[in-house]
């Protein structure tokens, strides 16, 4: 799998700096997305992940630098879980089919869109559950109905914020796989995790952040100790098996009966 | 049969009828948007505000007292989203600032100056029966604004009041349709409070929204449940307070609050869960 970004560019940040409140959260930040791209940006939490793909979507302005779009580019985007409202009432065909793109007078669907809609569900393996509520789906359901709302804009950009958190260990292989096709088919993809050895380690290309770009490269460049060390303010050890590498954290504290922690 | 058939004999109560049944329906459906959003309070805060247009329409041209009112509370509803949407206060402790702000300038106006033009009290509380022929045609035609709103804007409506962060990514213009809704909102009440009261309008601009959302699970069966619902409570509080010899505004909101407990009663723990949180709108992403 390739993907550390050698296609033309699609959005470049230039020195930014961003902060909400007058705190900065993220500063003197260069970051490119090209039309290969599978990136995961990981950092530890308040390190500024989320504040990244916020800039990315321009959905936050920055306090300084420059955010440059390609023109006309299509962006789509997939929530934390945690930020949505489960109880909205709404249905999983309802849930995708809003982000159609409408430029037609009449407010209804047409059978092309349902159609569209219908089609996505299925390649994502969900076409049965059009008709149930949100919050009857299953984590990695869920995750695969997001996806789905912002397949249907046929993005050229797929941006996803923490797409693994809370899903068990199956799931996560799963939407791992799904973002590695979307990527053969020749999506760029930047996702955001704190999931160092079930997800970080299997992209091709990462980006440490802790209010700043600490690191950016390769697994084998970036997870290292130093790097790591910088990113996430703890001493961490990084071991290699059959050529991946896993993370954790240097001399654990242990439990046995009887002693203390 | 001629039971019912028997008031539709007199004009003044047919008049009623579609008065009371159009402002049921335009409240319903205007009111899923409001109830989504975690802003119910906003109905009872505008009733408030308002006051404070009509108190100042009577220094100037008490005549026009209604466009003043409705000036007065489209400014206050824009007022409470730009509030909200740059600063840290909640929509619920924005109304709260604004809209009681406006009604004290109110009275202070009314204390200092008086009131020279009609009753603030038919405003409060509406009066049915004693509409003008205008009022039914404002009512009629803001009604027709409000449903074209909805079906034109439908998507653009739904994805902001659902997930304005992705909305914003997916082309729809966030700070628009919501200053457009507000708007809208303050109209419906305007056309509607002088028919059931201001005081009622907060009433059924939840009431019908609620049940609907406690019938169903999906979007456009709830807007379509909740207008149905809010033109259900018209009729029969038409009827009941022809009977009943009871105030129309207040029969209509009894007659939604009757229906609320029939379904809270019938659908159980399936309706209560639904209709739990929905006081919880989306929150903006925080995490770092």
């Amino acid at each position: 799998m390739t993907g550390t970004g050698v296609g033309p560019e699609l959005i470049r940040l230039s020195g930014v700096d961003a902060s909400y409140d007058h705190h900065l959260v993220l500063e003197d930040v260069s970051f490119h997305v090209h039309e290969d791209q599978f990136t995961g940006i990981v950092g530890p939490s308040g390190a500024g992940k989320t504040t990244l793909l916020r800039l990315l979507l321009q959905t936050l302005n920055p306090v300084a630098g420059t955010v440059w779009r390609a023109p006309d580019l299509r962006v789509g985007y997939v929530p934390q879980l945690e930020s949505v409202n489960w109880n909205f009432p709404i249905t999983v065909f309802e849930c995708v089919l809003m982000s159609r793109k409408s430029s037609r007078i009449r407010s209804w669907a047409s059978a092309p869109e349902k159609a569209s809609v219908s089609a996505v569900l299925e390649r994502l393996g969900i076409g049965d559950l059009g008709e149930r509520h949100i919050r009857e789906l299953s984590g990695g359901q869920q995750q695969r109905m997001f996806l789905a709302r912002a397949l249907l804009r046929q993005p050229q950009v797929l941006l996803l914020d923490e797409p693994t958190s809370g899903v068990d260990i199956s799931t996560r292989h799963d939407i791992l796989h799904l973002l590695a096709d979307l990527h053969e088919d020749g999506m760029a993809i930047v996702l955001t995790t704190h999931d160092l050895n079930g997800i970080a380690t299997h992209l091709p290309h990462l980006v440490c952040v802790n209010n700043r770009i600490v690191g950016e490269g390769t697994p084998s460049e970036v997870m290292t100790s130093a790097v790591l060390e910088r990113t996430f303010g703890a001493r961490m050890e990084v071991l290699e098996h059959l050529g991946v590498r896993l993370v954790v954290d240097e001399a654990p504290a242990t439990y046995t009966p009887g002693s203390r922690i | 049969m001629e039971t019912l058939l028997e008031p539709l004999s007199y004009a003044f109560f047919q008049k009623g009828l579609l008065v009371a049944s159009l402002s049921g329906g335009l409240l319903g459906l205007i009111g899923v948007y409001i109830v989504l959003r975690g802003m119910s309070y906003i109905g009872h805060g505008l009733a408030h505000s308002i006051f404070g247009g009509f108190a100042a329409m009577q220094l100037f041209a008490a005549k026009f007292y209604a466009i003043g009112a409705g000036l007065w509370g489209i400014a206050s509803a824009l007022a409470i989203t730009a509030v909200t949407k740059r600063s840290r206060v909640g929509a619920d402790a924005a109304i709260g600032v604004i809209t009681i702000a406006s009604f004290a300038l109110g009275v202070a106006l009314f204390a200092k100056f008086g009131s020279s033009g009609p009753s603030f009290d038919n405003a409060l509380f509406g009066s049915i029966l004693g509409i003008s022929y205008g009022q039914i045609v404002g009512l009629i035609a803001v009604t027709v604004l409000t449903a074209s709103f909805v079906f034109l804007r439908y998507r653009a409506l739904l994805f902001s009041t659902f997930d304005p962060d992705v909305a914003a990514v997916s082309g729809v213009n966030v700070g628009r349709i919501e200053a457009a809704l507000m708007v809208v909102l303050s109209l419906a009440i305007l056309a509607t409070l002088t028919v059931i009261g201001v005081t009622l309008v907060a009433a059924m601009l939840v009431i019908p929204a609620v049940i609907a959302r406690m019938l169903t699970d999906s979007f456009g069966r709830m807007l379509a449940y909740s207008t149905l619902i809010g033109t259900l409570c018209g009729l029969v509080g038409m009827y009941s307070s022809y009977y009943a010899d009871v105030p129309s505004g207040t029969m209509i909101v009894l007659v939604g609050a009757a229906l609320f407990i029939i379904v809270l009663a019938s659908t159980g723990g399936r309706g209560s869960r639904r209709s739990a949180g929905l006081d919880r709108h989306p929150e903006e992403i925080v995490t770092k």
